[in-house]
């Protein structure tokens, strides 16, 4: 049992114009598990508080703390986050080239458990793990996200996630792009790769549709650099019926 | 891919790409007006005096530290005689003397480094690769120089027709060294030229390597240049005969303070024949700097020609530079298609951030971008000790510029 708690977590960046306060006071608490989804409307810091958990150096923690199980994550380099057990799974995978996925995949293991992984297995969970995100063998040889259509650097990055067994798994929008298929594929690979090892997932969304293969335990409806209102599922639901108007006038009244 | 095709009448036209930084190819329309400096008026010769010493501001000068490269400008350079030879059995070596009637026909000095290099040498190593003959190993011309004396050194590689080898050239130690190489493909010959620059720190190199193929040969010719302080290669192909290839691939990895000059003229005199450039490198470090000339000259009568050149650098650290400088002038529409591109880029810090995402120490993530930048290029090689050695100098180098990005050892 692990838990990731984020406290009254503030957070900048850099722009021409100067800082600009992005998250202003993110508090959340999330076990080993628990789905939590995030949801909030385009700029209201979503991928800014996936991308500060993972480190990002663009980012500026101006104030609050992040902690997994009690040990700082801030203080922490973006390679040892991965070690301790977070996991993002990005809505702009980066291109590698001259990378293949087979030698990222091993080298990424091997970087996360502290050893290499056993060949005749991992040879074999790798495959498993592709078949059931319907992805060719050949992609293995392909480079890193090099040419990779929308749906197969999403499918990549959950690839990754069933094999990497992080103790917390942040998907940032990882719905965004996919026809109908690739989102049921996709959430199918989210839902085994919790079961198998019991993550705690945040799963950051724009709409309702992927909570109808991922259910959450809990929703966040993030607004303006914070959560303004938390419930269960059904506040999903209300989300589908009313959007997001509510909050906004709130934040602008 | 770009291509150009035209069906008009010929034309001509001439790129500039040196202050180039997008990445991305891109096509030539025909242009009007006169041809600066064309490559065909290039002055030529075995004469010293038609070629005199450089001030820098020449054409073939401008990037180069001439006053580095002086001692070989030099008339009276002594003759080197650092050059051994483990040929495969099938293949023959000799030491000759300058009046051998073999020497001298590939092409002709087009630079100052290049008509000293011919005036001064007394003997020249030969290594002939029979008529026929596939060799069943690779051949290994090791050379070195010394640190202090200003040497000439000449080579002649001679693939005789329908004969098949690779030949490395391994250059190691110290060096003042000005080198010929010059490379006879003849009809229907295959061979593989890789000239490896690992030298010790403070070495000097210059290097013309003239090739010439004849009748439906093909070439690959392979640069790797790691070591020495000043190194400055001047691989020359020249067509002449038809249906022959050549594909020139070069690697370097420039440090602080290192200059390493690599230019290329490809002389598509007959039709049908194929070139194909791509030139890699990397630079860390203050003051490294890495210079590529590409010139590509597709003459009047080179119909059929099918030509692609192209360069990437990847800058490591601050305070590299790059000068990258593609030129095609085409003088025929008649061509199967003529392209280039030169792009020059920084370390992705998004690259390091997704790798390290997952895991993997900024140290790895480092080496698996920079590995993966060079990954196509190493497996062009085909000669696995050659590709083995080039991981391993790519590894140590990564490992200076990460102890003075973390200040620590990697």
């Amino acid at each position: 049992m692990s838990t990731l708690e984020i406290k009254d977590l503030h957070v900048s960046v850099e722009t021409k114009e100067g800082a600009k306060q992005i998250l202003r006071g993110v508090n959340l608490t999330i076990n080993s598990g628990e789905i939590h989804a995030i949801m909030g409307p385009n700029g209201s810091g979503k991928s800014t508080l996936a991308y500060s958990i993972a480190g990002h150096p663009k980012y500026e923690i101006t104030s609050g703390t992040v902690t997994l199980d009690g040990e700082d994550v801030l203080a922490m380099s973006v390679d040892e986050r991965a070690r301790a057990g977070m996991f993002l799974a990005m809505q702009y995978p980066v291109e590698v080239p001259g990378v293949s996925v087979s030698n990222f995949l091993r080298t990424a293991k091997t970087a996360v458990d502290g050893q290499a992984p056993a060949l005749r297995t991992w040879v074999k969970e790798v495959k498993g793990a592709m078949k059931d995100l319907r992805m060719d063998d050949s992609f293995a040889e392909r480079s890193v996200n090099e040419g990779f259509s929308g749906g197969e650097k999403k499918r990549h990055e959950i690839l990754q996630l069933e094999l990497l067994k992080p103790k917390f798994a942040i998907l940032d929008e990882t719905d965004s792009g996919l026809d109908v298929d690739a989102l049921r594929i996709v959430s199918e690979g989210v839902n085994r790769a919790k079961a198998a090892t019991n993550s705690g997932v945040l799963l950051i969304t724009h709409y309702t549709r992927i909570l109808r293969y991922i259910k959450p335990d809990f929703v966040h409806v993030f607004v303006a650099g914070r959560v303004a209102e938390e419930g269960g599922p059904e506040l999903a639901e209300r989300l589908e019926a009313e959007g997001y108007d509510r909050y906004l006038t709130d934040v602008t009244a | 891919m770009t291509s150009t095709e035209t069906s008009s009448a010929p034309v001509s036209l001439s790129t500039d790409h040196s202050r180039a930084t997008a990445d991305g190819a891109h096509s030539h329309a025909p242009v009007g007006g006169a041809v600066q400096g064309s490559r065909a008026d290039r002055v030529a010769s075995f004469d010293l005096g038609v070629i005199g010493v450089p001030s820098g501001r020449e054409e073939e000068w401008r990037f180069s530290p001439v006053s580095r490269l002086a001692p070989l400008f030099a008339e009276n350079l002594a003759n080197a005689d650092g050059v051994t030879v483990e040929p495969a059995p099938e293949v023959l070596v000799e030491l000759v003397g300058r009046e051998d009637a073999r020497l001298g026909k590939a092409g002709v000095p087009g630079d100052r480094t290049a008509v000293t290099a011919w005036n001064a040498f007394t003997k020249a190593t030969v290594v002939t690769v029979p008529k026929g003959v596939q060799a069943s190993t690779v051949t290994r011309i090791n050379v070195s120089g010394v640190a202090d004396q200003a040497e000439a050194s000449h080579i002649l590689i001679k693939a005789e027709p329908l004969s098949e080898s690779v030949i490395v050239l391994d250059h190691r130690g110290d060096a003042l060294l000005n080198e010929s190489v010059e490379i006879v493909a003849e009809e229907g010959s295959h061979l593989t030229v890789v000239s490896v620059q690992d030298w010790n720190e403070g070495a000097v190199h210059a290097s013309t390597q003239r090739i010439t193929l004849d009748r439906d040969a093909t070439v690959k010719h392979v640069v790797v240049t790691f070591g020495g302080d000043v190194v400055r290669i001047t691989p020359d192909a020249e067509f002449v005969g038809e249906g022959a290839e050549v594909e020139m691939v070069g690697l370097y990895f420039a440090d602080e303070n290192q200059h390493q000059e690599h230019r290329l003229f490809v002389d598509h005199a007959v039709p049908r024949c194929k070139s194909r450039v791509t030139y890699k490198g990397a630079l860390q470090g203050e003051g490294s700097h890495a210079v590529w000339v590409g010139d590509v000259l597709i003459r009047a009568n080179a119909e059929g020609t099918d030509t692609y050149e192209l360069n990437r650098n990847l800058i490591l650290t601050d305070g590299g530079r790059a000068d990258s400088v593609p030129n095609l002038e085409i003088e025929t529409g008649l061509i199967e298609g003529a392209g280039h591109a030169s792009a020059t880029g920084r370390f992705d810090d998004e690259q390091l951030f997704y790798l390290q995402a997952r895991g993997i120490r900024e140290a790895d993530a480092r080496r698996l971008v920079v590995r993966g930048f060079f990954a196509e290029l190493i497996h062009e090689i085909g000669v696995p000790e050659v590709e083995e050695r080039l991981l391993h100098s790519i590894d140590a180098e990564l490992e200076k510029s990460m102890s003075v990005i973390t200040g620590q050892d990697a």
